[in-house]
């Protein structure tokens, strides 16, 4: 078996589970956001009285944070309150920022885990060799009922990365040039797990830009094997005891491809599709309205560090909007403790406080039509950011601030000797 | 539930995302027939006008793809929609719509055998699709027993509600 097989058959107190199997699996942690307010409601609406466990429910309110509606703030309010009802202690509110971030923060995401959310892009703590999977409201409101969810064994993907990544090449790159090839519906019903040696010189956050974005090709989840990195990083957070599974030898995968990322050069999705995927230097001179650092996908410390060395001892251009959120409250206090915040805002940065903003185009740097904007976010879909005629573009953090610098598109790599 | 399905065809292209389906911006509205109000109006802004309870959306692959809004889902049943045919689907859609009792039929090629306004007759017991203006079938996958016991009982919710709602 494979390991991510090997964490649904323990929840589905099973020896053994093979594809394409039906099983009902132990949910380790579910978490809902402030835009489904429709999760109370189903759960009413199917007989709920008490939320199974708890412990293994967390609220955190990211999308709305901090409301802007009326309608934002009473579905917000109508949350705290079910929290308090039903004795859901760990409710996050708006001064923490976008769930998935939040829950790697508190120490809530650990290897051979099963991570329930309503956000599509829960694929991201596969990261830690968790099983993490976005799942709508209905779902979520079973989970809370019931304590389980059905899931269908997937097939696996394997992706392996080989090589060295060149000067102001990053794994949001790396990514991108793999959904660019395989395409937006490649994995669906799938899950994709990543190897390889260029693993052991990505760090947590880079591992996470990778297995947040398998959404965007369809996954159902992904995985990468936990190593050292994984151990170390997760010392000092960890709040559960963990188990961490390995694959056996002989497990057949669906299908391996191999990318070695050595020659690979800046990628950008171009509108209106995240696998519309060429390399940057296409663009090169492209006039930006917006440049957008943040979300679950682009806004971690290294992202901020990249942006503010880029950044440092230089202006947003003129005409510019550069909009930067971190993605949590810890994210914001690392960053102001080691100054690029400082160096952010000094340039001409927007600041947000932490939260998802504009990446879904609900609030804080929408945009007008015919507007364009780069963003280190995950989609570029029609009207994702506001109007339906703005153009998005998705690229990597560096070439986010590469792009504030020089108001268009642009290498970060010259801007990184 | 009906087991076949007739209604008029509306074609959509591939990776019709839920943005599209249910624009961001709508997120914050929470009762049902106002959210069934922007149904496809990221893709079609003229749809919710033009549909009629049982119509039929014909797309390519990947529909439903992109964010787990259940909005998407919910703004489609709103409106009455009669069945979804498309060579695939994004799974989190797929989920929450027949998690809602909406029929999702993965149909090759579908696209290709169907305009705008042909009339189309689905029997979701044999998986088999009727274009009734122009003579032209295709045959669906069946749905799975699975599917097709949660779609019988109009939803996951009642079932949940059968089984657990006594609790606590």
């Amino acid at each position: 078996m494979h390991a991510v097989e090997k964490i649904l058959a323990k929840a589905a107190g099973k020896e053994k589970v093979v594809t394409g199997e039906i099983i009902n699996c132990q949910v380790d942690l579910a978490e809902v956001n402030d835009i489904y307010l429709q999760t109370i409601r189903s759960f009413y609406e199917m007989g709920g009285k008490r939320v199974h466990e708890p412990k293994k429910i967390t609220f955190i309110l990211d999308h709305y944070a901090p409301a802007s509606t009326i309608q934002q703030a009473e579905n917000q309010k109508r949350m705290r309150e079910f929290c308090r009802e039903q004795g859901i202690e760990l409710l996050f509110d708006v001064d923490q920022g976008v769930c998935h971030q939040v829950m790697v923060d508190h120490g809530l995401v650990y290897p051979g885990m099963v991570l329930v959310a309503t956000d599509s892009h829960t694929t991201i703590h596969g990261a830690f060799g968790a099983f993490g999977t976005g799942v709508g409201a209905t779902d979520l409101a079973t989970i809370m009922i019931t304590g389980k969810l059905w899931f269908r064994v997937p097939e696996i993907i394997r992706i392996q990365l080989v090589g060295k990544l060149p000067q102001g090449v990053f794994a949001k790159d790396v990514i991108l040039k793999v959904i660019g090839d395989l395409k937006a519906d490649y994995a669906v019903y799938k899950a994709v797990e990543f190897s390889g040696p260029l693993l052991k010189t990505l760090g947590i956050a880079e591992r996470m830009t990778l297995c947040n974005m398998t959404t965007e090709m369809g996954a159902k989840t992904s995985y990468i094997q936990p190593d050292e990195i994984t151990r170390e990083f997760l010392q000092q957070k960890a709040k559960h005891k963990y188990e961490i599974f390995f694959s056996d030898a002989s497990y057949p995968y669906a299908v391996e491809h191999s990318y070695n990322v050595s020659n690979l050069q800046p990628q950008l999705a171009a509108p209106h599709s995240v696998d519309n995927v060429h390399p940057l230097e296409n663009y090169i001179g492209k006039p930006m309205d917006q440049a957008f650092l943040g979300s679950c996908t682009g806004g971690r410390v290294e992202d901020l560090a990249i942006a503010a060395r880029i950044l440092k001892g230089r202006k947003v251009h003129l005409g510019t909007r550069f909009i930067v959120v971190p993605a949590s409250q810890g994210v914001l206090l690392e960053a102001m403790a080691k100054g690029y915040m400082q160096t952010l805002v000094e340039a001409g940065a927007t600041f947000v406080t932490p939260g998802c903003a504009a990446c879904l185009g609900t609030h804080q740097g929408i945009l007008a039509a015919g507007e364009t904007c780069i963003s280190a976010a995950s989609r570029n879909f029609p009207g994702r950011m506001g109007h339906p005629k703005a153009e998005i573009y998705v690229g990597s953090p560096a070439a986010v601030a590469a792009a504030a610098v020089e108001g268009r598109i642009a290498d970060p790599a010259k801007y990184l000797d | 539930m009906e087991k076949v399905i007739r209604g008029k065809a509306f074609i959509f292209g591939k990776n019709i995302d839920t943005d599209q389906i249910y624009p961001g911006r709508y997120l914050e509205l929470t009762d049902p027939q106002e959210v069934g109000q922007h149904v496809m109006e990221g893709a079609d802004p003229g749809f919710a006008k033009e549909f009629r309870p049982g119509d039929i959306i014909v797309a390519s692959t990947n529909f439903g793809c992109g964010s787990s809004r259940e909005h998407a889902a919910v703004a489609l049943k709103a409106v009455g929609i009669g069945a979804i045919l498309a060579d695939s689907f994004g799974r989190i859609f797929y989920r929450n719509a027949i998690n809602l009792g909406i029929p999702l039929l993965v149909c090759s090629h579908i696209r290709d055998r169907a305009k705008k306004g042909d009339m189309l007759k689905v029997d979701l017991t044999t998986g088999l699709v009727t274009n009734e203006t122009t003579g032209a079938t295709a045959q669906a996958q069946p749905l799975s027993d699975y599917v097709m016991m949660i779609l019988e009982s109009g939803g996951i919710k009642p079932l949940i509600r059968k089984q657990y709602g006594q609790r606590g």
